[in-house]
């Protein structure tokens, strides 16, 4: 046996089943992602290379009409989220220690354990009460219900970031006649800024992603991108849909790598 | 002037409580350059961060020319800290550093600009001022640290070990800085250190602190060759303890009998011992001198021989038990060598040794 003791890449099959493991993961993006350039209207036989998918895709009203409810959405969540997030994470970590702080810990982090498709249910069944009681029907509950679940997703990089930074900053500015809201303003909030930004821009796309909430909380004439293409997905399937995917696709990749980079960003 | 009364600090509750700071109680006079000197862990951060606001005492008073300090928030108190991890302000030029508290302090415009040039100047980093905090060194944060917390003009100056993280060359020189801003400002510097060097050559008077309680305060020369106990001797310095009998003491003069035999004076503090018992007295190394075995208060045999450069130190092995070190300063071409196992005699003068209170 070698020196350096256990190297999985040296064990036998390894490489064979970790090409395997990255084929299945990523061939079919790549075949989705080919076939959206697709000249015919099959998305299994190649006829050529078109963008005509895309001006197919853009030109459909009710892509553009689903397109920018789930833009409207995402952005609403994505800020309501980050400023609850931006708030529990200062009350979990700039406090003195409270009773219940891990339960609150635990309760903010929940949507991430309770299995999305009981979030669903439970929210179709509450907001049909308040449907009745109110008669509104507006973009208002799935606002509120993607606010709701994106509130880890902001919380996780906001509250690293404020672990991250030396207490003694803060220390320092009340030192210098700072007071407590002083404090916050001039020096944890230009700070706490990359964790805000990587916060809100991965609630963002956790908003636009979402399928099974949505498809149970919206109303009639509420489709958002993913809601749309599932529902087209039960009919004619062309590379329309793998044009739409594609411009999904490249938006999350923009964003989760901006999000790496400022989370990685420090002084 | 800053009174310290009675203050206590206890961490925790019950079995798992620890008490940082036990009754301790100090007058700091205005303008002194007052050290809190001690091991890590004898509470002397936690005393500087009561003053400063940052930890609230379990018992006690701290007056600030005759101002109640602890019922005021830290950012009312006319008190500013140099951080040990100096805490500057990474999305600020050194300038904005500077100028931050007098901002807050809600000061116009162009006395803000004057004061941080002055400081700018004060510290010698005019050339630095539009740099980012993390494109300067660590001496130059240092000093930016220093004009940040002076820029305010405050009563106090709080140090927390502020020249712990340079290396030694530039350790020595802030040390003169120090001294030099003190003066030229005329404001009260408390400094905290567990470095001696840095208590005796800058301080005006010294607390040496252990677990949470005040050993000795004094001027940097008394605390040096007058330690009034054993942990003081031990602290600061190097020291010989000895054992000997207390024979009689009259005022801060003892009549002692050292264990080879020989009787002389030594110093005691007032109110100390009784005579007729058994005491520790502590001797400098520097203080005592090597001759002849004859009328030599303490005889014996040279053990090893340790050449330092600017001094020399003579490990000598008691006729009467234990070891003694006498350190004599070396001089250019020096002839006369001794040897191990030579037959030597130590001696001190009367009244350099001092008996110690345990």
């Amino acid at each position: 046996m070698s020196s350096r003791g256990f190297d999985v890449r040296r064990q036998t099959g390894f490489t064979t089943l970790a090409l395997l493991c990255f084929v299945v993961l990523y061939l079919p993006i790549i075949l989705l992602v080919v076939y959206s350039f697709n000249a015919g209207s099959s998305i299994a036989i190649w006829e050529g290379f078109s963008w005509r998918w895309y001006v197919s895709a853009w030109e459909n009203e009710r892509v553009q009409a689903a397109t920018v409810r789930s833009v409207v959405i995402a952005t609403a969540a994505s800020l309501i989220s980050t400023f609850a997030a931006v708030l529990a994470a200062l009350a979990t970590t700039r406090t003195k220690p409270w009773r219940g702080q891990t339960a609150a810990f635990a309760l903010i982090n929940q949507p991430l354990m309770v299995p999305e498709i009981v979030t669903a249910v439970s929210l179709l069944i509450f907001f049909a009460i308040i449907k009745v009681q109110t008669g509104y029907t507006g973009l208002g509950y799935l606002i509120i219900a993607h606010s709701a679940f994106c509130i880890p997703f902001a919380y996780m990089p906001v509250r690293a970031r404020l672990q991250g930074m030396d207490l003694s900053l803060e220390q320092a500015g009340a030192d210098l006649y700072a007071t407590p809201l002083q404090v916050f303003r001039h020096i944890t909030l230009p700070q706490l800024w990359p964790g805000i930004l990587a916060g809100a821009m991965l609630a963002f796309v956790i908003s636009l992603d979402d399928v099974v909430i949505t498809e149970f909380v919206k109303s009639a004439g509420q489709d958002t991108l993913p809601t749309y293409m599932l529902g087209q997905l039960r009919r004619v399937i062309t590379p329309e849909i793998n044009a739409i995917s594609t411009a999904l696709l490249a938006i999350s990749v923009i964003l989760v790598t901006a999000f790496f980079f400022l989370s990685r960003t420090r002084e | 002037m800053i009174e310290i009364e009675g203050v206590r600090k206890v961490f925790g509750e019950g079995r798992d409580s620890f008490t940082a700071l036990g009754d301790v109680s100090i007058t700091i006079d205005s303008n002194e350059f007052f050290t809190l000197l001690g091991p890590s862990g004898c509470g002397k951060t936690t005393l500087l961060r009561v003053i400063a606001g940052f930890t609230d005492p379990t018992e006690g008073r701290v007056t600030l020319e005759g101002r109640d300090l602890l019922t005021l928030p830290p950012y009312t108190r006319p008190v500013n800290t140099v951080f040990q991890s100096y805490a500057l302000f990474p999305h600020m030029t050194v300038a904005e550093n500077i100028g931050f508290g007098l901002k807050m302090l809600g000061k116009p415009r162009r006395e803000i600009t004057t004061t941080v040039e002055e400081m700018l100047e004060l510290v010698r980093m005019t050339e630095m001022a539009d740099r980012k905090t993390s494109q300067i060194s660590g001496g130059q944060q240092q000093r930016v640290a220093l004009a940040r917390a002076l820029a305010p003009r405050p009563k106090v100056l709080l140090l927390d070990e502020p020249l712990s993280a340079l290396d030694f060359k530039l350790r020595k020189d802030m040390r003169l800085e120090l001294k030099r801003l003190q003066a030229e400002t005329g404001i009260t510097f408390v400094f905290v250190t567990h470095d001696q060097d840095e208590a005796l050559t800058m301080s005006d008077r010294i607390a040496v602190m252990n677990h949470g309680e005040i050993r000795q305060i004094g001027g940097p020369r008394d605390i040096y060759d007058h330690p009034a106990e054993r942990f003081v001797a031990d602290f600061i310095g190097d020291t010989n303890l000895l054992p000997a009998e207390l024979l009689s003491t009259e005022g801060e003069s003892a009549r002692i009998r050292l264990p080879s035999g020989v009787e002389t004076q030594a110093r005691a503090a007032t109110g100390g011992q009784k005579a007729g018992g058994d005491v520790t007295i502590a001797v400098r190394p520097e203080h005592a001198r090597l001759n002849g075995t004859e009328g030599a208060l303490l005889p014996g045999t040279l053990g090893n021989v340790v050449y330092f450069g600017t001094d020399t130190h003579y490990h000598v092995d008691l006729d009467s038990g234990g070891s003694f070190v006498v350190r004599q300063q070396n001089q250019p071409d020096q002839q006369h060598h001794r040897q191990t196992g030579e037959r030597v005699g130590v001696s001190f003068a009367p009244g350099i040794g001092q008996v110690l209170k345990d």
